[in-house]
């Protein structure tokens, strides 16, 4: 049965695009903070989008609250700014009932991780498919500086001036362990890299999500330094990559390698150990995934970023068009005249 | 033998057992085959919320009682005429709904040493004289289900399952119906299970023929056909009815319907039953809990779907943030509550009607939206569609009422032919050049629906506050108090679109009641017997309440007393005295059950009785005793 919503989408484009990143900055300000690692996120995507080749008007930004939550004003698409931690299950209905869309979800450590957490773990399980990105500052940014599910132990806050007493989730290994299809992190200080960390999340059918190191300059001010700085990253975190050795260092000195279960670091310059020694990645390894992930908050082994695993799964919505199309296929198209009937009718 | 034929108008049935007794489907094949036989029918299902409570206690009973008649079933039956009882506990429990002379067909076979002393029983009811005052019928449904099946290779323990059957076949002969709808049934429901369909079927004409033979069986009730519309009729009970409505509705609007949900009692049912109808193309997400169940309908309608939420009072609590949101967004959607008793989880199965307050200011800030409350079973599918209208029409979440008791109690509906039921118009946005997401239909003030995929329309929207026509967010002091303002005024302006209420009886005079929701079953029957009675008074019965229809203020002040039945402590006399400065007498229950008729008839007789006081304070409240 053909509804309206068949006849708008079989309306043709009219016109030729040759999008560019201006076309997806719609006429307002940015009201983010000045040096906000948020707005080293907004770029890349408003660049990556001309890239995907689909219009404009198919390309849905959604968010909760929190800083994160501004982001799909900044976006010339169609958005949706919801509730707090609830832009999931908007994104999920939204895809589910409309396939055809391009569904981006961004969110922060706050609103996916504590309010929206319970989403979060049943979107990954779902696999719609989604694009999320999660801006983790470590902080509550937006209520003014309280700790959040991704502060560290210790962390003095405005919430808990004697310190954090609780530990942290780490993201990816909690979306690893919800059974996320595709899991990846980034930094806001590497552009490049962050667009094509986009790229591979919308190439990605199901659920991806991807945990971006956002600084926060007002309330926890250099607490990525370390990781994201050019001058330290190289030296404190491996970028995975499919199918490539598992090395790092400014000079790819050093490699990982597995000691039963256990990664390890091993120098590549002096000791004897050389390249063909190295774990390779593959993305499509959970086992390897749950591994690297691990490594996270480890003082001896580097913080893997890039893409921890890729894999293919059917995603919930196809499934959804999948069921109604078989049944149709078996029973019929509902008769909504024997529907309203039913089994045992009588005649007045 | 001979056997005598008694004509009655109307008759309830009772049929109690243990949970796994089979209550629930034989009282509705009972009813299902009283409107095959063309009466008019009304049925309430008593269950515990308990799913299979230790066999034989008196919290483990379910029941499911039944009201046939030729004329005037608005109810399921102040008192039980017939009450079929499996076991000591269900006696025991469900006594004290039966009329005296009432017939008792008992299980006897339930009333060994463990069912007494489970029960409370000190000595066997059947047998100290303490049913003197009732027509008791004992059957030993394990011995009579055995000779019954004698020349039959069938093995027991399929024979003990259809002792629910054989019961309902000796219920069949007392009122000589048909056996043929149940047979067809069972043919359907157990279709390649030929053991079955044979245990079943033998074990039905087994009761019949167990009755007819018995020579305690002296007497056939006969209840003649009611003079229904003609028409196609089936029976269908509110939650059915709602997601029937629903499916007709975005039919009618050319729209995809989802529905996004949580399992909650008593509305789980329209979960079930949307969650099969894949080949109308219908969509649903059993979300993971009630606040994502009404995030993903609003994601869904932000895409140009009919949306919808379902659930009860613990989840309505739930969405209350969310609701707002759709409120902000002017996104159109529909929330069915199926109302229980609460607060928290209160008791799961049973039926109140106090979620009106929530309904109509459940959120925080100004938030209004339109609500409606479906007056009977058949009625919620007549709501439902209203819903959807108002939803589409104005751009708004639309609550609709129904609740426990007529979301699972049934009564026949007449099948409506899809063709003659109105087309539903959505208001898309057409014009890329002109389009602002916040520009407003002048006469209707709902604003355009522009959704993902319509070219040159992009644009954000949330729950932040935005500047009126543009929809850019603002936080201007003056384009605040506006939008507030219009929201208001979009909702308030409904009662322009609705019709004006039907007053029963005289427009002016003495006394009015007025009803609202599921008491209108019990309402309407008070007043058909006191006006049968000689007395004079005039009924109304409300559908939508908010807003109230146009002719309500008028007519509330034409009558000296208004009197307000609810299943709570006074929630709509609040709201009519609010607005419209008149005084109103409640008679308020909140026992987890439906009012009956005669706790209607007789308070507003003894209101009638006391004609002289003409002037109530507004804190009048007619108090029931808690044991009627």
């Amino acid at each position: 049965m053909k509804t309206i919503i068949d006849q708008i989408l079989e309306k043709p484009h009219v016109g030729e695009d040759h999008l560019t990143s201006k076309d997806f900055k719609p006429d307002v300000d940015v009201r983010w903070c000045a040096g906000c690692g948020a707005i080293s996120v907004l770029s890349p995507a408003q660049r990556l989008m001309p890239d995907l080749g689909i219009p404009k008007e198919k390309i849905v930004f959604v968010s909760g609250i929190g800083c994160s939550g501004r982001f799909p004003y900044y976006m010339d698409t169609y958005g949706f700014h919801g509730i707090h931690g609830r832009g999931l299950p908007i994104a999920s209905g939204l895809k589910i009932a409309r396939p055809d869309l391009s569904v981006w979800v961004v969110t922060g450590d706050g609103d996916n991780m504590s309010i929206g957490g319970n989403h979060f773990i049943h979107a990954c399980r779902r696999n719609v498919d989604l694009n999320i990105l999660m801006f983790n500052n470590e902080v509550y940014s937006l209520t003014k500086g309280q700790y959040s599910p991704t502060s560290h132990r210790g962390q003095i806050t405005k919430s808990s001036p004697l310190g954090v007493l609780d530990d942290p989730f780490n993201p990816v290994a909690l979306a690893l362990g919800a059974s996320a299809t595709f899991v990846a992190r980034g930094h806001d200080k590497d552009r490049q890299q962050l667009q094509n960390l986009l790229l591979q999340a919308y190439q990605h059918k199901g659920t991806s999500f991807i945990e971006i190191y956002t600084n926060c300059r007002i309330f926890n001010d250099g607490a990525f330094d370390q990781y994201t700085n050019a001058d330290t990253r190289d030296d404190h975190t491996i970028f995975v990559e499919h199918g490539k050795p598992l090395v790092f260092g400014k000079t790819k000195n050093k490699g990982l390698i597995m000691d039963g279960f256990t990664p390890r670091v091993v120098a590549l310059d002096g000791d004897g150990r050389s390249l063909n020694d190295v774990m390779v990645h593959n993305q499509n390894d959970t086992t390897l995934a749950f591994i690297l992930a691990n490594m996270t908050y480890s003082e001896e082994l580097p913080r893997p970023m890039g893409v921890l695993q890729n894999i293919d799964k059917s995603s919930y919505e196809q499934q959804v068009e999948d069921q109604i199309e078989n049944e149709i296929k078996e029973k019929g198209e509902g008769n909504l005249e024997s529907l309203l009937q039913g089994s045992n009718y009588w005649e007045v | 033998m001979n056997k005598v034929i008694e004509h009655l108008e109307e008759v309830t049935v009772r049929f109690a057992g243990d949970s796994g007794d089979g209550m629930q489907l034989i009282g509705t094949q009972f009813s299902d085959t009283s409107g095959f036989a063309g009466n008019e029918v009304n049925t309430f299902p008593d269950y515990p919320s308990e799913i299979r409570a230790p066999e034989g206690t008196l919290y483990g009973v379910s029941a499911f009682q039944v009201h046939f008649g030729t004329k005037n079933i608005h109810t399921p039956g102040d008192f039980v005429d017939v009450l079929v009882a499996m076991n000591a506990a269900s006696l025991k429990v469900n006594l004290p709904h039966v009329r005296e002379q009432g017939l008792l067909i008992i299980n006897s076979d339930g009333f060994d040493d463990r069912n007494l002393k489970l029960t409370g029983y000190t000595q066997n009811p059947l047998e100290d004289g303490s049913l003197a005052k009732y027509n008791v019928f004992p059957v030993d449904l394990n011995k009579e289900l055995k000779k019954a099946f004698i020349e039959l290779d069938v093995p027991s323990k399929l024979v003990q399952k259809t002792r629910n059957i054989f019961a309902l076949g000796i219920t069949y002969w007392l009122f000589n119906r048909p056996l043929e709808p149940t047979v067809s049934w069972i043919n359907k429901k157990f279709k390649g299970k030929e053991d079955i369909i044979l245990a079943n079927v033998h074990a039905l004409q087994g009761g019949w023929n167990f009755a007819e033979k018995n020579p305690d069986f002296r007497k056939q009730y006969i209840i003649d056909r009611s003079q229904l519309e003609s028409g196609k009729y089936r029976s269908i009970t509110g939650n059915q009815a709602v997601a029937l409505g629903l499916v007709v509705a975005a039919t009618k609007a050319h729209l995809p319907l989802f529905l996004g949900s949580y399992p909650i009692t008593p509305a789980t049912d329209i979960l079930h039953a949307i969650s099969g109808y894949k080949k109308y193309g219908v969509k649903h997400l059993q979300a993971e809990d009630e606040i994502a169940g009404i995030a993903s309908a609003i994601g869904a309608a932000f895409g140009g779907s009919l949306a919808v939420t379902t659930t009860s009072g613990p989840g309505l609590s739930l969405k209350s943030e969310a609701i707002g949101l759709a409120i902000m967004t002017e996104l159109p959607l529909i929330i069915v509550n199926v109302m229980r008793a609460g607060p928290s989880t209160g008791l799961p199965t049973k039926t109140e009607q106090s979620d009106l307050m929530q309904a109509m200011y459940g959120r925080h800030g100004e938030a209004p939206l339109p609500v409606l409350a479906a007056a009977s079973s058949a009625d919620c599918f007549d709501m439902t569609l209203e819903a959807a209208r108002i939803a589409l029409k104005y751009m708004t979440p639309v609550m609709l009422l129904s609740d426990g008791y007529i979301g699972q109690a049934s009564e026949p509906w007449r099948i409506p032919s899809i063709g003659q039921l109105p087309e539903i118009a959505p208001h898309f946005a057409d014009d890329s050049t002109t389009f602002k997401p916040y520009l407003r239909n002048p006469e209707t003030l709902s604003r355009l629906w522009a959704i993902p995929g319509m070219q040159g329309m992009e644009h954000r929207i949330g729950g932040l506050e935005k500047e009126d026509g543009s929809g850019v967010v603002s936080h201007d002091p003056m384009n605040h108090q506006k939008m507030v303002e219009i929201r208001q005024r979009k909702i308030d302006g409904i009662a322009n679109d609705i019709p004006d209420l039907e007053v029963f009886g005289e427009h002016e005079g003495d006394l009015l009641l007025l009803s609202w929701g599921s008491t209108y079953g019990a309402a309407k029957t008070a007043v058909e017997h006191l006006k049968a009675k000689g007395h004079n008074l005039s009924f109304a019965h409300l559908r939508y309440l908010n807003p109230f229809p146009k002719n309500l203020g008028e007519l509330l002040h034409k009558f000296d007393r208004v009197v307000i039945p609810e299943l709570n402590l006074g929630q709509l006399k609040s709201l009519i005295q609010a607005k419209y400065l008149k005084p109103v007498i409640g008679i308020n229950k909140v026992q987890g059950k439906p009012f009956k008729a005669v706790e209607l008839e007789e308070k507003l007789s003894m209101l009638i009785s006391m004609r002289d006081i003409k002037k109530w304070p507004a804190s009048s409240k007619i108090d029931l005793p808690v044991d009627l």
